[in-house]
């Protein structure tokens, strides 16, 4: 029996494939700076660094998911920590990069700085398999972060002031030391406890060391965790401040505000008597 | 008498017989590779500590991949605030086991073998095979507190006798930079192509030649106590100061270290030797990290002995006499291809290797030993659970110790190949099938005067850690 397929069904299906190619490509692949990462070598990766934890299906349900905490990252939800991208949209290829460069403090997450860049982005292309966000959506924009503004005594002062108004200090505590009224209530998108950052202690902050990141976690927020988003709330400029601010509060780390800090005084009551 | 040497005079090594030397050599081989098991770091202590699965740190373990090299150069620390033990669970026990049951045979050629029926020597290739156990390592390793870390290796032979193969305490990141580390103990020497992370295991192919290499008809093999001969793949007791960039491409490490090849109690020497190496890591893009590096073993070794006019007075050992290994080595990538090609140029004093005291005069013809070795080691990483590996490693003597021997006396060529296969990859314990042909051969060496010896092994096993 001759079974013949009309043509003009064949050039309907391949221009239907070829309209296709370009998503299912872009989700087996990834894009950092000049490299370009794929999903084929960073399986092997993914199976040798990272199955323990996340997971055969990416799903955070490693062999070691019960002795984690926090739980690892499920890959299916696509539900990012650290973006430069505005809260609820997928982070950039360059952020995931970023994140397995990096890993997190505090948490089983090593830095995987060890790995060839080349590595490191086929781990990405591999990781954004795992969800159907990848293939029906495209990354946030990310955010710009404006250049930063001088530390002063003002800044610091208006910082302390949003800190108390934007109610930092219920998770966060009085002084940053994460033991705020509701610090021991949190739970995150797994329903899993979930401890805010402790300024006190002086560590790395999760999505990066620089004012820079912090800047970034105040307005693209933690997705997952009960950090929100301030873009909404707070303007460029209110941003830096709560960074200047936020920085006097490690008191261990030194750097410009603490050294503005210990010029003025210790405190930014003594800073304001002294500059006048 | 207050000197007393180790030989008399001019007591040269040439009027020794072949057939004695010989014997010295099957001895070393087929007995000391026996007992050489390699003590391998291949710790699943850290995989329960940390979640990681065996092949994060492993390309193939024991084989470290760059992950795993930062992790140890780290400290054992992965540096993400998890590290110390504060943040364990009390019942978590830093330690590990591995062992080897295992089916071998070993062949020789050109024993001398008596002959009942004719009342004289002769020779005769001799073969045994069997099951039999390897040694045991006990692996404890981890950290004390932030940038202190420990290893303490206890190890066994496969008949239970124990030793400390390792013992160290390191301090990390002094002065708050990744580049000073200090190191007290016993420890391997800082090489990156580290027989105690060997993917070989046979009675033959279970041990870098060149690593232990001396001279046929060496003094220091003679078994005299009081020489105790040298190892770059023995671990050695003392201090090392090493450095290393943040993701372990640029390494350094300088080591001083006593002149007793890693024996406890200060048998023979007073002396310290020193050991220098640098790597240099270059990233090819999907080829994967290109490596190469340099080292230099300067030691020295005493050849006259106190007594108390019967019995030597350990430690007490005078007249040093030098010697060095020197070489470099590349660590090359293809995917999943990789080679280790291995150069090291060793040479030693007259006086050592005729075990003639210093200052005395040299036996007729004795001189320094020169040599040049080398190996190419191949790695098929298929995936992580399955690796073919062979090694290649040929000896040249460049200058005999004894200028009456033949140029080539004492040549060495080994050719190894095998695989190991892992059926399961947890963060629990490793386990795997390996099975490995070895063969080597030396010229001169048989015990049967002018022919060369020729020794081989099939080792099948199932090796386990956990």
């Amino acid at each position: 029996m001759n079974t013949k397929v009309p043509s003009k069904w064949v050039l309907w299906l391949s221009a239907l494939a070829i309209l296709a190619l370009p998503s299912a490509a872009a989700a087996q692949e990834s894009h950092i700076g000049k490299l370009t990462g794929h999903a084929s070598s960073g399986k092997e990766l993914y199976r040798r660094f990272c199955i323990g934890c996340h997971g055969p299906r990416g799903d955070g349900q490693g062999e070691n998911a019960p002795y984690v905490t926090p739980q690892p990252r499920n890959f299916v939800a696509a539900t990012f920590k650290c973006r430069s991208t505005v809260t609820g949209t997928l982070p950039t290829d360059e952020d995931l990069f970023n994140a397995v460069t990096r890993g997190f403090n505090t948490t089983n997450m090593p830095s995987w700085e060890p790995l060839t860049p080349q590595q490191r982005a086929d781990l990405v292309a591999y990781i954004k398999t795992f969800s159907e966000r990848w293939k029906n959506e495209k990354p946030g924009t990310p955010i710009e972060v404006p250049a930063e503004t001088a530390v002063t005594v003002e800044s610091i002062n208006h910082g302390k002031e949003l800190f108390q108004k934007l109610e930092c200090w219920k998770c966060h505590g009085p002084e940053g030391r994460g033991d705020g009224p509701s610090a021991s209530t949190l739970t995150d998108s797994n329903d899993q406890p979930i401890r805010p950052y402790n300024f006190s202690v002086g560590t790395r902050f999760k999505c990066g060391t620089t004012n820079q990141d912090l800047y970034k976690i105040f307005i693209t927020g933690v997705d997952g965790t009960p950090m929100p988003s301030f873009a909404d709330v707070i303007k460029p400029n209110e941003a830096w401040d709560l960074v200047h601010y936020l920085r006097t509060l490690q008191v261990t780390r030194k750097g410009p505000e603490s050294e503005f800090m210990k010029a003025k005084g210790g405190s930014t009551k003594a800073a304001d008597k002294s500059g006048k | 008498m207050l000197f007393r040497a180790s030989k008399e005079t001019g007591n040269m090594r040439a009027v020794h017989s072949s057939f004695r030397s010989s014997a010295f050599l099957v001895a070393a081989i087929l007995l000391g590779s026996m007992l050489l098991q390699p003590e391998a770091d291949a710790i699943p202590a850290f995989a329960r500590k940390y979640g990681l699965p065996c092949s994060a740190c492993h390309e193939a373990w024991p084989k470290l991949n760059n992950f795993g090299q930062t992790f140890k150069d780290n400290g054992y620390q992965l540096g993400n605030d998890r590290d110390a033990p504060i943040w364990q669970q009390p019942t978590y026990w830093p330690i590990a086991l591995r062992m080897t049951p295992n089916w071998h045979r070993e062949g020789a050629d050109h024993m001398a073998v008596y002959d009942p029926a004719t009342d004289s020597i002769i020779n005769q290739g001799i073969t045994t095979h069997g099951f039999d156990l390897s040694g045991m390592d006990m692996l404890t390793a981890g950290t004390l507190a932030k940038n202190i870390s420990f290893l303490l290796v206890p190890s066994a032979d496969n008949e239970g006798a124990f030793h400390f193969e390792s013992a160290s305490v390191r301090f990390s990141n002094l002065l708050k930079t990744s580049w000073l580390n200090a190191k007290v103990g016993k420890f391997e020497l800082d090489n990156m192509v580290s027989e105690k992370r060997i993917m070989t295991l046979s009675n033959n192919g279970g041990l870098f030649q060149l690593y232990h290499f001396l001279p046929a008809g060496d003094y220091q093999a003679s078994g005299d106590p009081n020489f105790v001969g040298f190892g770059l793949g023995d671990n050695q007791l003392g201090v090392e100061v090493s450095g290393h960039s943040k993701n372990d491409y640029t390494r350094y490490s300088v080591a001083v270290l006593s002149s007793n090849d890693g024996n406890v109690n200060l048998p023979t020497s007073r002396g310290y030797d020193t050991y220098l190496t640098f790597s240099q890591a270059f990233n090819a893009g999907s080829m994967g990290l290109q490596r190469v590096g340099a080292y230099a073993y300067v030691g020295q070794a005493p050849t006259i002995f106190l007594t108390d006019g019967v019995n030597v007075i350990p430690g007490a050992g005078t007249g040093n006499e030098k010697f060095y290994r020197t070489g470099f080595f590349g660590m090359w990538y293809l995917k999943k291809l990789d080679f280790t090609t291995m150069f090291m140029h060793g040479s030693e004093s007259a006086y050592l290797y005729s075990g003639t005291p210093a200052g005395q005069t040299l036996p007729l013809g004795a001189q320094a030993p020169k040599w040049n070795g080398g190996w190419v080691e191949t790695h098929y990483t298929v995936n992580p659970q399955l690796i073919i590996l062979q090694r290649y490693e040929v000896i040249r003597m460049s200058q005999q110790g004894n200028s009456a021997n033949a140029s080539n006396y004492g040549d060495m060529d080994s050719l190894t190949f095998g695989y190991r296969y892992y059926p399961f990859m947890t963060s629990r314990a490793g386990f795997a099938f390996h099975n490995e042909y070895s063969r080597v051969r030396q010229r001169g060496t048989s015990p049967i005067p002018g022919l060369d010896l020729t020794t081989s092994s099939v080792f099948l096993g199932f090796d386990f850690i956990f």
